[in-house]
């Protein structure tokens, strides 16, 4: 019973953090919206923010002590930096790194 | 509608079906509670890393107030998202509360990305489908992995690599939206020196600071270059 309480009070608990990191800019800065200085960072964070997540997690997803360290990870990240430069389908070229990649992560190509 | 919200929001599901299975059979097998608990923490928490994360708090039934500072902490970027969405989401009224709730990086990433018509009404209706579409894969993700626990042996190895691609994409979409290749080396550099300075754990929320501290100097560079601009 007293783990029931504990498992549904941690629940709560992870719930109302994680909801509060997002209400947050909502509560403080609504009135502010036309601040010169929201509005810069409202348009240039997006763009910065995908890249930085782009960088981190492609980092992440490459073996760095292979023999060719990291391309396991790069040459897809590349392939769809160029497909889509090339056609500028999303889902063409998302798929096609995919693709690639777990070809690369299944085959022990690579690594 | 539902159709072009489906198309749009696919690349999201190659990625939260295999993330939220990760963390359904991570909860399954290290802990002893009920399958449905996996689904329900992603219906109330929905927040990736810190679900994985309250797998391990949970194993060491740590205190309440603990869990409350490490789901903050981890989740800090969000703090910064907002930002950008204040406007968007003016007014969208009873959607407002779960528009904010269901601010992930990645459906993050498709509200700031998209296009947009000036009828606010049916965008925010677009972003509100877009964030149940996204939670609604991830709790399928979390059941699954919640009820084939150790069964799952499928060789989808590797089909996470979907939401890096999805960012790769998103990150040209927005640098030829604005035209200006400013946050492309502002997010290089920071998440650069992120990388190098601290441990994964602490590395997004560390770029996503020095980031938003590189955008406030820009901003104020930007002031200053054009003469007679009034402070704010």
């Amino acid at each position: 019973m007293v783990e029931q309480y504990y498992l549904a009070g941690f629940i709560a608990v992870s719930a109302l953090a994680t909801f509060a990191t997002r209400v947050v800019p909502f509560l403080f800065f609504e009135r502010h919206t036309e601040h010169p200085l929201v509005q810069h960072i409202g348009r240039y964070l997006p763009a910065a923010v995908m890249a930085l997540l782009a960088i981190i997690f492609l980092r992440r997803s490459a073996n760095w002590s292979a023999s060719l360290p990291g391309l396991d990870a790069l040459l897809p990240g590349l392939l769809v930096v160029v497909i889509h430069l090339w056609r500028r389908n999303a889902l063409l070229s998302i798929a096609a790194g995919t693709i690639v990649y777990m070809t690369i992560q299944q085959t022990g190509w690579l690594l | 509608m539902n159709n072009i919200i489906f198309r749009l929001t696919l690349p999201i599901l190659f990625g939260y079906l295999p993330l939220g299975m990760a963390f359904g059979v991570l909860f399954a097998t290290q802990l002893d509670y009920a399958w449905w608990i996996a689904p329900l923490m992603g219906l109330v928490i929905y927040a990736g890393s810190g679900q994985i994360l309250a797998v391990s708090l949970l194993a060491a039934h740590a205190g309440l107030v603990e869990v409350a500072i490490a789901m903050f902490v981890l989740n800090a970027r969000h703090l910064f998202y907002g930002l950008s969405l204040l406007g968007q989401f003016r007014g969208a009224g009873w959607r407002k509360g779960y528009l904010i709730f269901g601010l992930t990086d990645e459906t993050y990433s498709l509200l700031t990305s998209r296009p947009r018509s000036s009828d606010r009404q049916y965008e925010q209706d677009v972003d509100f489908r877009i964030t149940a579409f996204n939670q609604a894969y991830w709790i399928i993700g979390c059941a699954a992995g919640g009820l084939l626990g150790e069964l799952v042996a499928f060789n989808s190895t590797g089909i996470e690599f979907a939401l890096v691609a999805l960012f790769i994409v998103l990150t040209i979409e927005q640098i030829k939206a604005l035209g200006d290749g400013f946050p492309l080396w502002a997010g290089a550099f920071s998440s650069g020196i992120a990388m190098l300075l601290v441990p994964a754990t602490h590395q997004l929320i560390t770029a996503i600071t020095i980031v938003t501290a590189v955008l406030l100097l820009h901003y104020r560079w930007h002031r200053q270059s054009p003469a007679g601009v009034n402070h704010g």
